[in-house]
């Protein structure tokens, strides 16, 4: 198994996010389609040309952070991939869906859309839940019997998510036969140090 | 994955920025007293300062996390290329881990206390092969015996000594 020192923060599981996790951020940062309820004065810069004082989408961030259960600040509308049209497509056949192109975050997104007290949420949560179940046999599948070869076909249609498990897979898949070849003893050079050299080549050539 | 410099003057720009918006939150709340009109762009405001302060907290502790990583892969001396990426804090860091380090290896493991960055791979014998990527210079191991690293020369060594070095890319493991 590739030894790993460098041990990132990982995203957070279910509805929490983790705050110091680099995909969270990067989760957090894709846009909602939303309506605000009531006005946001001394905020005219945000007003670009349109007569409606409405920002129309934001950034899951905002969103989280404006959105309040009681007070009739903002509601935030579901994104299409979580509509009910698109819910019968994942239910009919999750597989052959593009997930990366729907939004690299499908999942991650998808967990975060059930803080806003949507009446469609208990259907949202189940159709992530069983599109995640369809798809992930297909996911590990692939991960385990790809030794050696060009994974980019592979990896194309996967969110991020099931590209983090591929990777895994990988991972133990390579280990494994680093093993049965007898290699598991071999001193390596660690990949930081490998990186830092070509690194510092691509430097002295600029 | 690697460590770039830590950039200052974005830092100061953040600063300045969350200065300005925290004095116009503030300004706002006085002046909110029974209506509570204001409060969404107060909330707006806040949202945007966590959200910088989240970013920036991140990207510090990724840093460190890829400093921490430095330890286990390069050993106690960094070399000085990377050394130039780290700010002084950094470094300061990096000291007090080494030394957190040091300290609960001499603990554990009887008297002499025992390494845990060696061994990273279930060793099979005492000594190795190995042969040499880059000029070292000379190398002393544990009977006296100096050897010298000349590139493409090969030499049989205790394991111990050599982990260190292959795994900084000066020696190689042979297998034969």
């Amino acid at each position: 198994m590739d030894l790993q020192s460098y041990m990132p923060v990982p995203p957070g599981i279910r509805m929490e996010e983790n705050f110091f996790s680099l995909d969270d951020i990067l989760l957090s940062h894709e846009r909602l389609p939303c309506r605000t309820e009531s006005a946001f004065p001394r905020l005219g810069f945000l007003e670009k040309s349109s007569e409606t004082r409405d920002i129309p989408e934001m950034p899951l961030w905002l969103a989280k952070g404006l959105y309040e259960r009681k007070r009739q600040v903002l509601s935030v509308e579901l994104p299409k991939v979580y509509r009910e049209e698109w819910r019968t497509v994942f239910g009919a056949d999750p597989i052959v869906v593009d997930l990366h192109k729907m939004g690299p975050y499908y999942y991650g997104l998808g967990s975060q859309m059930l803080h806003f007290d949507s009446p469609e949420n208990p259907e949202i949560a189940n159709t992530i839940l069983q599109t995640f179940i369809g798809r992930f046999r297909r996911t590990m599948d692939s991960s385990q019997n790809a030794y050696n070869e060009d994974t980019s076909a592979l990896v194309e249609r996967l969110d991020c998510l099931e590209r983090s498990l591929f990777r895994a897979g990988q991972s133990g898949l390579n280990g494994f036969q680093l093993w049965e070849k007898g290699r598991s003893s071999h001193l390596t050079a660690s990949s930081l140090v490998i990186n830092y050299r070509k690194r510092k080549i691509a430097d002295l050539q600029a | 994955m690697s460590l770039l410099t830590l950039r200052r003057n974005f830092f100061n720009v953040h600063v300045i920025t969350t200065t300005k918006i925290y004095r116009e939150n503030c300004l706002n709340e006085a002046k909110t007293e029974g209506k509570s009109e204001l409060i969404p762009s107060i909330k707006f405001r806040h949202s945007c300062l966590l959200r910088n302060q989240r970013c920036i907290a991140a990207y510090l502790y990724d840093r460190l996390l890829r400093i921490r990583a430095l330890r286990w892969e390069y050993g106690s001396v960094l070399p000085t290329t990377i050394r130039f990426h780290m700010c002084a804090e950094e470094m300061e860091w990096f000291n007090q881990y080494k030394k957190s380090l040091a300290t609960y290896m001499r603990s554990i493991g009887g008297e002499e206390g025992l390494d845990i960055t060696q061994d990273m791979k279930p060793p099979k014998s005492l000594y190795i092969e190995v042969r040499c990527l880059k000029d070292h210079g000379e190398f002393e191991i544990d009977d006296g015996t100096v050897i010298l690293l000349k590139k493409n020369s090969q030499h049989f060594l205790p394991r111990w000594k050599c982990e260190q070095l292959i795994r900084q890319g000066v020696l190689e493991h042979v297998i034969s």
